[in-house]
């Protein structure tokens, strides 16, 4: 396959974006895979290019994030969460029947080419423990029938809509997405639903909610020093750096992660 | 006396289409950012350090503080970068914000950036949530186009610039240099400090680099005031906070109320444990803190409490297990995950992590062997303190908390396989209905 003169000019643009163009690179190697279908040796090329840097760094980039893929995808990227939280709510189970039912291991392809499957690591949506994600969109509280019936639903090819967000379009749409390009879905799903939503319905059937802006009361004992700060902060790490930047032959001033 | 609950970031998330700049402007959007832009940059940090506003990344430093540190008289560009990589396994408040009301994040970065003098802000979002990078970069046009963002902010002189910058899947990029290092085109691998960010961040400049919740907070400080926001919280651990509950209880999801709050109570409000269930351990902040049991139920989750009981408050990531579950495959499998993550940039963490996974794939398996459990503290301790970046640390946590209050479930792994312990469908979400 050879790029297209669009995606060459795209690429280009996002390149475009930020101050110094490397910083484009991630962006441009999601954009290589939704018109490739994966991180292609010409694709690599093609960055290392307009980036002027070498292939061989454009690689190392490559290999170093898992979104990244060396071998084609199937049209849909199927991912089972099996971190701690999800993988005791049933994660555990639900990837190993959707193996089973695929007849596929981890990170392989459906004989028709329709679903990768993959187990991934947390999320970000914990309480919607057990998750699964579709092309990156969620799905909210899968039980292993769920699960099978999601994927068949995909390989039949009828129309699937995330439980927070759009209509399942596919993996390849989606990296055009997550590279910079917007596809319109925007407006739809919900704001936020079901686990989301707990504190706030509590708060309202009570009536709860913060005092109004502009109420005022309580005392200050917010840090006045770094070395104050550092006690503040919780970790020890961040004493530490302190503790390195004060010493003498230091001048800079910085603190700890955030 | 504030109420229990107080919902201040999460208050629009009921509302029908909040993610549009139409919604926000209907509470009030935005209108923190017209009183910031009329305030000089050195007043906006002076308030928000005022205000006690602490990172709520994981680590708690001062916000105010972070800001003031960037050297002004320094040349160079300034940058400001959001950290928006969330990650840390337990961790789930900033993703359904950014979906809900993108508009609230993307206000504080502009008042932040104006604070600092950046001329140039980055939202670093995780690849792996499709939705929330739509919302997100729905949300900056619609900003561009309302000249909030772009030349001449609402003709105050001030100009700004933001890119929606999506990650690839690295969990390091949570850690704030391997993130700088990744928004420069590179692997996410950690920077030696010093020289910190502040002085030589992004490009080698001066950078301010905040987690989505801190500087989500910041127009509410703005528009009501730091006393309005020290109001709530606790002396030291001032306003409110977004608290994530999950795993094995009636109710799980987001929690927004003031620094403070127990466990018990935020478990009481959702009507309790699931279904025949007990509290048996759970992270207070995602599973790079120190794991707690049942005793610390009613220890105040703010940033000392949490810290004097030898964890830490993190990201509020409280990931409850009730009795079914067995600790040693919870262990194993974040150490799994710590492997998996780990860089690769320095020894300790990168062989460690290896090390950890097979000695506790053998305790869980029921075939560990004389020693395995003091191999393994021999281990974290050659990893703690020891590893280029915290993750090797937290890495650490979980092994060595769960050695500390249940090490005859360590034991037991000497010859009986977790999975007999406790049999793993009856923790699951739909318990017994597919065992049969």
């Amino acid at each position: 396959m050879t790029l297209s003169d669009v995606t060459l000019s795209e690429l280009s643009e996002l390149a475009g974006r930020y101050p110094q163009a490397r910083s484009a690179l991630l962006p441009m190697l999601h954009l290589i895979q939704s018109a490739e279908g994966h991180v292609t040796n010409e694709g690599v090329e093609v960055c290392a290019r307009i980036l002027g840097i070498s292939a061989a760094e454009v690689s190392g980039v490559a290999t170093f994030y898992t979104m990244y893929k060396r071998r084609p995808m199937g049209e849909h990227h199927v991912g089972v969460c099996t971190n701690t939280l999800c993988a005791v709510m049933g994660g555990d189970l639900i990837f190993e029947r959707l193996k089973g039912h695929l007849d596929v291991g981890n990170d392989e392809t459906t004989e028709d080419g329709q679903v990768t499957l993959e187990h991934i690591e947390c999320n970000a949506a914990c309480d919607f423990a057990p998750v699964m994600t579709v092309n990156w969109e969620f799905f909210d509280n899968q039980t292993p029938e769920s699960a099978v019936e999601l994927v068949d639903k995909l390989r039949a090819g009828e129309m699937v809509q995330a439980t927070r967000g759009a209509t399942i379009t596919s993996w390849r749409a989606a990296e055009r997405v997550i590279a910079g390009f917007e596809d319109g879905l925007v407006d739809e799903g919900p704001t936020a639903a079901g686990a989301s939503l707990a504190g706030l319905e509590i708060a309202k059937e009570r009536g709860w909610a913060a005092p109004a802006y502009g109420a005022s009361s309580g005392s200050d004992g917010t840090a006045e020093t770094k070395e104050g700060a550092a006690e503040q902060a919780d970790t020890s790490r961040a004493e530490t750096e302190t503790i390195i930047e004060e010493s003498p032959a230091q001048t800079s001033k910085e603190d700890s992660d955030d | 006396m504030t109420d229990l609950l107080t919902p201040v970031l999460t208050a629009d998330w009921g509302t029908d289409r909040a993610w549009t700049l139409q919604e926000y402007r209907k509470t009030g959007g935005y209108d923190a950012l017209k009183k910031a832009l009329a305030m000089a940059p050195a007043d906006v940090v002076e308030l928000v350090k005022e205000s006690g506003l602490r990172g709520r990344g994981g680590a708690g430093f001062p916000t105010g503080m972070k800001w003031s540190f960037i050297p002004q008289d320094n040349p160079k560009p300034k940058y400001l970068v959001v950290n928006a990589d969330e990650s840390e396994p337990g961790t789930c408040k900033d993703i359904p914000f950014m979906m809900a009301t993108p508009h609230t994040l993307i206000e504080g970065v502009i008042i932040a950036a104006h604070a600092i003098n950046a001329k140039q802000a980055f939202i670093y979002v995780r690849g792996e949530v499709l939705h929330v990078i739509r919302r997100l970069r729905a949300a900056c046009r619609e900003a561009y186009e309302a000249g909030y963002l772009g030349q001449d902010i609402l003709g105050s002189g001030i100009s700004i610039d933001l890119v929606i910058h999506a990650g690839a899947g690295a969990y390091i990029c949570g850690e704030e240099t391997a993130l700088l290092d990744s928004l420069e085109g590179r692997r996410g691998q950690p920077r030696l400090r010093p020289p910190f960010p502040a002085v030589e961040g992004l490009y080698a400049s001066p950078t301010v680099i905040n987690n989505v919740e801190s500087i989500a907070s910041v127009p509410s400080i703005v528009r009501g005031g730091h006393e309005w926001f020290a109001s709530m919280g606790t002396e030291k651990s001032k306003g409110y906070v977004i608290y994530s509950l999950s795993g094995h209880v009636k109710r799980p999801g987001q929690y927004e109320a003031p620094l403070g709050i127990t466990l018990r109570q935020l478990i009481d409000l959702g009507g309790g444990m699931r279904e025949g269930s007990e509290l048996k351990f759970w992270t207070p902040g995602g599973s790079s803190t120190p794991l707690l049991t049942a005793e610390h139920l009613d220890m105040p989750l703010d940033y000392e409490s949490v810290g004097a009981a030898g964890s830490m408050l993190g990201t509020r990531a409280l990931q409850i297990f009730d009795q079914t579950t067995s600790v040693v495959r919870c262990v194993l499998r974040w150490t799994e995950f710590y492997k998996h993550e780990s860089c690769g940039k320095c020894t300790p963490c990168r062989e460690g992590t290896w090390w950890l996974v097979q000695t506790l794939q053998r305790l869980d398996a029921g075939q560990g062997r004389e020693g395995d459990i003091e191999l393994l503290v021999d281990l974290c301790e050659n990893i703690l303190g020891r590893s280029f970046c915290a993750l090797g640390d937290g890495a650490t946590s979980p092994i060595t908390s769960a050695i500390k209050h249940f090490r005859e479930e360590f034991e037991a792994g000497m010859h009986t396989p977790s999975s007999e312990l406790f049999p793993p469908a009856a923790s699951t979400l739909f318990g017994q209905e597919v065992t049969a």
